[in-house]
């Protein structure tokens, strides 16, 4: 069953900038500079862009703040804010505002300096009154408590977890745009700085500056652009609870619901996708996603990852830029996950570019497994 | 608090004075945490408030890691109430690494940053 949204848009521009450190920019600047990069991958100008999607981690209006920095005034803005999933149903809308006319060329951007202003993820969000009392360390602590719970109900060990890092290091490392590229075995996971049991400090994302952003056209369009585009297929969100201790199940995520939606409007299954991008703030979250999202069966999904199985060479390409976990990990990862799908099929990514890449899969996440956000592209050839 | 009327305003109060009340709706019977001016599983909005039972579980835990001199490490928990609803918190009386999931744990006030909190210790026997 596909919908009829299917194939209707296409992401004819990618571009980021400030990955790593940006030195002296705002987060604003780094937005900017991501915009511009994305503009001239698809051959556009600012003053083409008539559609804003954009959310920012310091501001309650980061959209006006972005139209009034880039010196647009936009037909259509969402600045729905899902945490780092929001980059991901911006596809939806995106889709939904070209498809309807109520623009011609959808910019969705992002820019953060969260490294170089702070070194610490930098948020608007106040913690819930529930919760603030205890301290939980935002947002490690809730991810712990679901590795925790994973391990219990399953049997998933750390080292499973650490083979998650492992993977990503070795996608970073044939990455010149990846911020950590240096060495990492399962036992320098295992031996690193404990940080919120079960999770050591290499069982996080990094910290990082950096921002990305997409130009979006509709289908009839795509075909007149410099280089080949990225057709969206199916895309759907989720969203479960907003506090970790309302989450229902620690061990199973609202991805099992968007990526049933997104796999169902794209007309594809699991087995078809050739890239798979996950947004893995924390190991754990390779994990769950690779079994919500239908690749294994639940509690399967240490197994799936053991020993090189989603690094290169592997049964899974995974995170092929290296992740949240080494390539970069601005406060919100979610927009890379597009890009780095986008790119695989359009022939251009970063470090190791698969063969012959039709079917990419882009997921999202927000808040503290919140919100999830399934997106599949494809290629001029799953049209 | 006095003229405590709204969910929240009612559920501190109580803490203030060391009890603690749970939401319970009078329609479908289900206790809900966080309180709040309907219920979460039906929708209803007659809500009554009962005196929890204070024993439960230890549904996920974790340590957070601090150094010494900032204070050590310290227990964040998911308590799972015997009534079937789940709230944040931390096991006090054994080290934060001594707090394992399933463990039966019972209710008390106490503090927490300087607020009256919901804390556990393990259940004895």
């Amino acid at each position: 069953m596909t919908t009829e949204l299917r194939g209707k848009s296409a992401i004819v521009g990618t571009g980021h900038a400030g990955l790593g450190e940006a030195h002296g920019l705002t987060a604003y600047d780094v937005m900017a500079q991501s915009a511009l990069a994305a503009l001239g991958d698809a051959g556009l100008k600012l003053s083409d862009v008539d559609g804003l999607f954009c959310t920012m981690m310091e501001d309650s209006m980061p959209a006006l703040m972005a139209a009034e920095y880039l010196g647009i005034q936009p037909r259509f803005i969402d600045g729905t804010m899902s945490g780092g999933s929001s980059f991901v149903n911006y596809l939806t809308s995106a889709t939904m505002a070209l498809d309807a006319g109520l623009c011609d060329v959808a910019l969705i951007v992002y820019g953060s300096n969260q490294r170089t202003a702070s070194g610490r993820l930098v948020t608007a969000s106040r913690p819930p009154a529930y919760e603030a009392p205890y301290n939980p360390r935002y947002p490690i602590s809730a991810y712990a408590m679901a590795a925790a719970r994973h391990m219990h109900e399953y049997g998933t060990t750390r080292e499973q977890l650490a083979d998650v890092a492992v993977a990503a290091r070795a996608w970073a490392q044939r990455n010149p745009e990846a911020f950590e590229r240096g060495p990492l075995t399962r036992e320098d996971v295992l031996g690193s700085r404990m940080v919120g049991d079960p999770l050591t400090v290499r069982d996080c994302c990094l910290v990082t500056d950096g921002g990305g952003a997409i130009v979006m056209v509709r289908a009839d369009r795509a075909r007149d652009f410099p280089k080949a585009p990225a057709y969206v297929l199916g895309s759907a969100a989720a969203s479960s609870h907003r506090q970790i201790s309302q989450m229902k199940d620690f061990t199973v995520t609202a991805a099992r619901d968007s990526g049933a939606r997104a796999f169902a409007a794209a007309g594809v299954t699991p087995a078809d996708i050739q890239a798979v991008e996950l947004y893995d703030a924390f190991t754990i979250n390779t994990i769950l996603f690779l079994e919500d999202l239908g690749f294994c069966a639940k509690g399967e999904g240490g197994a799936f990852v053991e020993g090189g199985r989603i690094a290169p060479g592997g049964v899974l390409p995974v995170n092929t830029n290296g992740g949240g976990l080494s390539c970069v990990h601005p406060g919100m990862y979610g927009i890379f996950t597009v890009i780095e799908a986008a790119r695989q099929i359009r022939g251009d990514a970063p470090g190791i570019q698969l063969k012959d890449i039709d079917l990419a899969l882009a997921h999202g996440n927000g808040g503290v497994l919140s919100s999830q956000v399934t997106a599949i592209l494809g290629s001029r050839n799953t049209l | 608090m006095q003229d405590a009327k709204g969910p929240d305003q009612l559920f501190q109060r109580a803490l203030a004075e060391g009890e603690i009340l749970l939401p319970k709706c009078d329609d479908c019977g289900a206790y809900h945490f966080f309180p709040r001016v309907l219920c979460p599983h039906c929708h209803g909005t007659a809500i009554s408030w009962k005196q929890a039972g204070g024993k439960g579980r230890v549904h996920t835990t974790t340590v957070v890691r601090r150094k010494p001199e900032r204070g050590g490490d310290y227990n964040v928990c998911v308590v799972e109430l015997d009534e079937g609803v789940r709230m944040m918190s931390r096991v006090e009386g054994i080290a934060p690494g001594e707090v394992v999931i399933d463990m039966p744990v019972t209710a008390f006030v106490g503090e927490a940053e300087g607020v009256p909190a919901v804390l556990f210790k393990p259940s004895e026997g």
